[in-house]
């Protein structure tokens, strides 16, 4: 008692165990936290022991038990399912699409989100430039399932407005839906234009928070605007730019669902080598038999890269630059 | 045009280049407005119309039958809207008290649990079980298909917005007040319901915002766990429409014929009236809360 440190603040030097330090403060900020924490290990924690899954032969157990009976009863595959999903003719093309369209992605909304940004906080009518932010902003408030049908009225074979303009023109009617070649360029297309307006704007808050002194400053000593955007402003927008990276890049496994699947009407046959993806791989899985094994190592697959990506990408950020890393 | 600061008129574009910044951002933003305006104008299109010169901007023939058959049919869309207003306003008030009530505990710097916390919402960032796993757990393990709570819970809260959350309450609320009200005898739970959230608006109103919009918007869970027609809200309806149509479109001899397949479902100015009910009530909000998902992530941006 006598040599006891401190008393508060953490002080887990202190010579009292643990649970006598325990104040009724904590109880009740345990009480307050539990509903939360209860979440957590439902809904984050307890999908994490599902790698079990990829694990097992998961099959029905005579007496009408519950699934996680079932599961233990199952008997161990090993690296059966891995082996399944990595040798079966999907993955490479799954693993393709998925990196390639993400990279693509990050790439142009990076540069349309910057570059718009300082377009935007260079333009001389304020009020103009709000609303055009405020109209760019609308896709990213809509659904998936709202841009498909944007997308339908747009690319319809028989009434949509592009082949009425191709046919008013002369030319042949395209089948959208049926014409791989095309999908690359419209998948692209339409991840940017959904989140160029928020892209712009983050960026843009974190130029107008600039000091506006720094341009005078800048300014006096001759600088040009070439130089004022390489010298002030991209430095300033640097630590957004590359936590967003970061979080890019940890999704790089992953796709925007609804972009692959409702955007191109539910994957039809002809355009299923151009744009499925990791996501659109696993729910079809879950809607169709297939054995569930088989999907948990697939999806099992996902998480652990994605995982992986994003230590890395932190660990690449922390060793160029370890002020902006973000774990 | 009147100069403005000083330091704004230094780091002017020339007139020319405003010029052309104009036009581009004025074509962007067209593109980012314009197809509501195709997708209205479809629904208030003649189905003849359409029939014979497809889609154009400006109706050949206009109609209000999509509206008036909506309106007929409004037993399903009321219901759907219900639902829909339903999951929005219950998810938005579970988020921000589970966001929020975790938020605040993690941001006590003399709680034990403070480290181990601090680690059990960081982990879900960067590792999840994948979205098989979810689904077991939400359709075998807890059996919420079918439910309202299939549609709220698994959004509810998020590592995301709790560390917004604890951020907020970091920087913003002041330990002299707590310590205050702590002398004056109150529990953590009324500091928190209180003290704390009164004085939190900014904060409750972005992750209340990132969780309506969310809601209002989902239609991933309802694919997943909902077959209930009961349950279905607007954009799960939506959806529904939209499978069963390209169903028919993949399967046509599959069992009814074609044409009494067809004549039962809504015609596509009715679905585009389906998409301008949902479209709307966001369409006239967003402007106004817009800035809060700015906000969202350069509060959640904030290091220790």
């Amino acid at each position: 008692m006598g040599n006891r440190k401190t008393t508060d603040g953490g002080g887990s030097k202190s010579g009292k165990p643990w649970w006598k330090r325990w104040s009724r403060d904590d109880t009740e900020l345990f009480l307050l936290s539990l509903p939360t924490l209860l979440w957590f290990l439902t809904f984050s924690y307890l999908p994490m022991f599902g790698i079990i899954i990829a694990f097992k032969n998961y099959r029905l157990q005579p007496g009408g038990h519950g699934f996680i009976y079932n599961l233990l009863h199952s008997e161990w595959a090993g690296f059966g399912n891995f082996s399944y999903f990595f040798t079966s003719n999907s993955f490479t093309m799954l693993l393709r699409n998925t990196i390639l369209y993400n990279i693509a992605f990050i790439i142009i909304s990076a540069s349309v989100a910057v570059g718009g940004a300082l377009m935007l906080s260079s333009m001389r009518n304020k009020r103009g430039s709000k609303v055009y932010q405020t109209m760019m902003f609308l896709p990213y408030f809509m659904s998936w399932v709202v841009v498909s049908y944007f997308v339908y009225a747009l690319l319809t074979p028989e009434r949509g407005y592009i082949n009425g303009i191709i046919t008013s023109l002369g030319g042949e009617r395209i089948m959208w839906y049926q014409e791989p070649k095309y999908w690359p360029f419209i998948l692209i297309f339409l991840n940017t234009w959904k989140g160029m307006g928020y892209g712009m704007v983050l960026y843009l808050a974190s130029i107008t928070g600039i000091d506006p002194s720094l341009y005078e400053a800048a300014v006096m000593d001759g600088a040009t605007k070439k130089q004022q955007a390489k010298h002030i402003t991209l430095p300033a927008i640097k630590p957004v730019f590359i936590m967003m990276l970061i979080l890019d890049c940890g999704k790089i496994f992953n796709s925007d669902f609804g972009l692959f699947y409702q955007v191109t009407g539910r994957i039809p046959a002809s355009l299923y080598t151009t744009v499925s993806t990791f996501d659109t791989y696993i729910y079809n899985a879950i809607q169709s038999t297939a054995p569930i094994g088989q999907t948990a190592a697939a999806s099992f697959f996902q998480a652990i890269c994605s995982c992986g990506t994003i230590l890395f990408a932190n660990w690449v950020v922390s060793k160029l630059d370890n002020e902006n890393r973000i774990i | 045009m009147a100069k403005e600061e000083s330091g704004q008129s230094l780091n002017q574009i020339k007139k020319s280049t405003n010029i052309v910044f104009n036009i581009v951002f004025l074509i962007l933003a067209v593109m980012c407005v314009i197809p509501l305006l195709f997708v209205f104008s479809i629904s208030i299109t003649d189905e003849e119309a359409l029939r014979v010169s497809g889609y154009q901007l400006i109706p050949a023939q206009l109609s209000g039958s999509a509206y008036k058959f909506l309106w007929n049919e409004r037993g399903m869309i009321l219901r759907a809207a219900f639902m829909s207003i339903l999951v929005t306003i219950l998810g938005t008030i579970i988020a921000i008290a589970l966001d929020t009530s975790m938020g605040y505990v993690v941001s006590r710097r003399n709680f034990r649990l403070k480290k181990l916390y601090t680690w059990l919402i960081f982990i879900p960032m960067v590792f999840n079980g994948g979205m098989l796993a979810s689904y077991v757990v939400v359709n075998n393990i807890l059996g919420l298909s079918n439910t309202i709570w299939a549609l709220i819970l698994p959004l509810a809260c998020s590592s995301f917005s709790v560390t917004i959350c604890r951020t907020f309450f970091r920087t913003t609320v002041p330990d002299s007040i707590i310590e205050s009200a702590k002398i004056d005898g109150a529990g953590q739970f009324r500091i928190w319901s209180q003290i704390v959230m009164p004085i939190s608006k900014p904060v409750i109103a972005t992750i209340g915002m990132f969780a309506a919009f969310g809601y209002w918007n989902d239609w991933f869970q309802a694919s997943l766990y909902i077959q209930d027609k009961n349950l279905q809200t607007l954009q799960s309806l939506l959806n529904n429409i939209q499978k069963n149509i390209e169903y028919i479109a993949n399967n046509p001899y599959g069992g009814l014929s074609l044409q009494q397949y067809k004549a039962s479902m809504p015609t596509e100015s009715v679905r585009m009236a389906i998409a301008i009910v949902i479209i709307v009530p966001i369409a006239c909000t967003y402007p106004f809360f817009q800035k809060y998902f700015i906000s969202g992530l350069t509060i959640g941006s904030v290091k220790e």
